[in-house]
């Protein structure tokens, strides 16, 4: 019993679930649902459609390269059932789960500090520019005048005091 | 003889000849001519007809002549059997006669060419064209019987059989109805007619047989009598050609039983009679029909004939056409001889002496006398023994499935052999959180996870994952909460005066009513934080006031003014919107210069586009010859 991939969108399709179709060289493709099946008739490219996995991947959008991806792969290599190794695997598989998890959040994360940047770029310049929208420019001049004129009254009476 | 002559053309009779090359002188060349043409155009045309028929039977009679064979050029068989069959002298005289029939056509041609040219007019022509074909036709007439004897000649030649004299042969002969057809059915997949009586076979005929992966061909001739050359028939002469000049193992066929009408002393003298002809050839005597008499049961007489025969020093054999006996014998035999013969002949040639030379035959020596048996191996032995002796074998999962019976549950983990065999039956898990186990399987995954976690650790230790984590302080947030304001702000702004634009109908060109009032722009500049002072001097009260004012355009009527106004007139049109006078006759001396160019074109003004005759006669009347649609 084996979890597949989904042929165009990569999505794990467990047993009992979607469709197969085999070509004539004896080639399988699996298809979750009937969406996917349908892309594959259309001769759609799972590159170039955005939503699938393949699509994220070329892209660089998602984390390709690292260590932690390393390890689930399909080996074709029979290795004999040896009890503490499947058990070793099984709590491995965990501990890895974690850390790609952690890596490819931060990966997101860092792709997305550009746009942050440039964002926050945008905001300034908009206030800098545009602030007169909303906060007229002449706004509080007649109490500066006001005040300015105070200051000057006594400054007067000042020296004639003097 | 389908394979030295190729395939000849039908020769027509003479009447047949002379319709088709007639007719295709008439569909080929040209049929009209009128006595008023130029009378070198009428000669041209008869000298044609006349030249055209002449190389039209020129041609057929190259083609008979060229396909027929010439008897000289022939294999020395075929051409004695073109003489026995046809008389060579006969063929040879009628195809000189058609060679000679050409070459008078030719001549006639040219001699009534000769005098076309001198024709004076088109009766003249005419007649020395009829003249000339008819001469031509007369030739021809005279080879009438040549044609159908050559005919004749055609339609048997093509059904000679196609006997090839050099290649391996066997040649069956003796007196008539021996069994000599018999035989040839028995060995080849010719298919001859046998009948009970003499001369059945009045041709020859060819059957192949295979011996050794090679062809033989067999050749059946008529039976022969025993009587001088001259008296022979053609049918006997056939035979005798073949035996003369085909280099091939003869087979001299003798009837023991006497049932042909010949006697055992005629057909031993026969076989000395034409021994001559056979001339060093290997001669086979074959006795056949031993199934009606035995050879020993002869009587005394007989069997010294035999016995003759047997000193000839030829292989003397015997077989019986009827049951099959010694036939295969009789053949085997005779391609032996021919083979052992055709070898020996090629042995004389100087050509083998060459290639004899170079070749070897390499006979290794034996090295010495110990003894090499293959090599088996013990195990194979073993195995091989066992397959002979039934040892008792492993107890299969057959075996076991029939003595449970329906108690029997496939078990297939107890062969697995494990480091720790009481594994076996453990549960294997298979998927984790959709992933399968069986992907992760790797027996260093506890090494590769250990380096995996350092590498996590020393990311943790240079602060890798809290780089990206940078947080915003106070300032950039107000910034931003600023930005979305003025965004908000400006949107509205937008939105308001897209409203104001909207164009739902013609819109008057002054606004009857300010839309905006002083309350607004109080509001306005309000929510802006300016505060408006409210007391008279402020300037925008002032605005509302017209600083100063033009004195009006007319004077505006006055209520004291006694009786009614007078109304004007229209200032006429040539002056209106005009200043003065002096303008007025500027503006008309330019009207006049403009109007010059059109007066020329008798237009009236600007506005006259009249165009008076749409279709001038003269140009869309009578034939078109010169110019161009529009301009003739």
């Amino acid at each position: 019993m084996r979890v597949e991939k989904c042929f165009f969108c990569s999505a794990p399709i467990y047993p009992g679930h979607g469709i197969n179709f085999v070509r004539n060289d004896s080639k399988f493709f699996r298809f979750c649902r009937s969406k996917c099946h349908k892309a594959f008739q259309k001769k759609r490219n799972p590159r170039k459609a955005r939503w699938t996995k393949a699509f994220r991947k070329s892209a660089g959008k998602e984390l390709t390269v690292d260590a932690s991806l390393e390890f689930e792969k399909r080996r074709n290599e029979p290795v004999k059932y040896n009890k503490e190794l499947w058990q070793n695997t099984v709590k491995a598989m965990q501990r890895i789960e974690e850390i790609k998890t952690r890596r490819q959040n931060h990966f997101i994360a860092n792709r997305l500090k550009k746009g942050k940047e440039l964002r926050k770029l945008a905001d300034k310049v908009e206030v800098e520019k545009n602030i007169h929208l909303i906060k007229s420019p002449a706004a509080g001049l007649k109490q500066r005048k006001q005040m300015v004129e105070v200051v000057m009254e006594r400054d007067v009476e000042q020296m004639e005091e003097n | 003889m389908a394979h030295v002559v190729k395939h000849i053309t039908v020769v027509p009779t003479y009447k047949d000849f002379v319709d088709i090359v007639l007719s295709k002188t008439q569909r080929k060349t040209p049929t009209v001519i009128h006595k008023h043409y130029k009378i070198s155009r009428i000669r041209d045309f008869y000298m044609r007809k006349v030249k055209f028929t002449q190389q039209t039977f020129h041609d057929k009679l190259s083609l008979i002549i060229s396909e027929f064979p010439i008897v000289a050029n022939l294999h020395p068989f075929y051409a004695t059997l073109m003489n026995v069959l046809y008389n060579t002298d006969h063929y040879k005289l009628a195809l000189g006669g058609i060679n000679k029939a050409r070459q008078l056509i030719d001549d006639c041609a040219k001699d009534h060419v000769k005098l076309l040219k001198y024709g004076d007019s088109l009766y003249r022509c005419k007649c020395l064209k009829r003249a000339a074909l008819g001469r031509m036709v007369t030739i021809m007439k005279g080879q009438a019987k040549n044609l159908l004897y050559l005919e004749e000649i055609r339609q048997h030649i093509n059904r000679l059989p196609s006997i090839d004299p050099n290649t391996r042969t066997l040649l069956i002969t003796g007196f008539p109805n021996v069994g000599k057809s018999s035989f040839i059915n028995k060995i080849s997949r010719a298919d001859v007619e046998v009948q009970p009586y003499a001369f059945t076979t009045k041709s020859l005929y060819v059957g192949h047989t295979d011996y050794k992966y090679l062809r033989w061909q067999v050749i059946d001739t008529p039976g022969i009598l025993d009587h001088a050359i001259e008296e022979r028939n053609s049918i006997e002469m056939q035979a005798v050609a073949a035996l003369i000049h085909i280099r091939a193992v003869v087979l001299y066929i003798v009837d023991i039983s006497e049932q042909c009408g010949h006697t055992l002393e005629e057909q031993l003298a026969l076989y000395k009679n034409i021994k001559p002809s056979f001339s060093n050839r290997p001669i086979v005597i074959v006795i056949n029909k031993i199934d009606v008499v035995k050879p020993d049961e002869l009587p005394e007489d007989k069997s010294k004939v035999i016995e003759e025969f047997q000193a000839e020093g030829e292989p003397v054999l015997e077989m019986s056409t009827l049951t099959e006996d010694g036939v295969m014998n009789v053949k085997t035999e005779a391609c032996e001889k021919l083979l052992a013969y055709r070898v020996n002949q090629k042995m004389k040639t100087n050509k083998v002496v060459g290639v004899a030379n170079r070749l070897h035959v390499a006979m290794p020596k034996k090295r010495d006398n110990k003894e090499r048996p293959p090599c088996i191996p013990a195990k194979i032995m073993k195995k091989k023994n066992a397959m002979e002796v039934d040892e008792p074998t492993r107890k299969l999962e057959k075996d076991i499935e029939q003595e449970l019976g329906d108690d029997y549950i496939l078990d297939l983990r107890k062969t697995w052999q494990l480091a720790n065999n009481d594994d076996r039956y453990d549960t294997i898990p298979e998927i984790w959180q959709g992933k399968n186990v069986a992907d992760f399987i790797d027996p260093d995954i506890m090494k590769k996870l250990e380096d995996l976690e350092k590498e996590e650790e020393a990311r943790d230790k240079a602060h890798y994952y809290s780089m990206s984590e940078s947080e915003e302080d106070e300032e950039t947030q107000e910034m931003r909460k600023t930005a979305r304001k003025i965004r908000e702000k400006r949107k509205l702004i937008t939105l308001e005066s897209g409203e104001k634009r909207r164009v739902e109908k013609s819109r008057m060109p002054r606004p009857t009513k300010r839309s905006r009032s002083v309350a607004q722009l109080e509001a306005d500049l309000g929510s802006m934080g300016v505060e408006i002072p409210t007391d008279a001097d402020s300037h925008y009260v002032r605005a509302k006031t017209r600083s100063s004012s033009r004195p009006p355009l007319k004077k505006a009527r006055d209520q004291s003014e006694a009786g009614r106004s007078r109304s004007q007139s229209r200032t006429p049109r040539d002056q209106s919107g005009l200043r003065d006078k002096k303008m007025v006759t500027k503006v008309k001396k330019i009207a006049k210069k403009a109007q010059k160019e059109r007066n020329h074109m008798a237009k009236k003004g600007e506005g006259d586009r009249v165009i008076l005759n749409m279709k001038p006669k003269h140009l869309f009347s009578g034939k078109r010859k010169s110019g161009k649609t529009d301009r003739r």
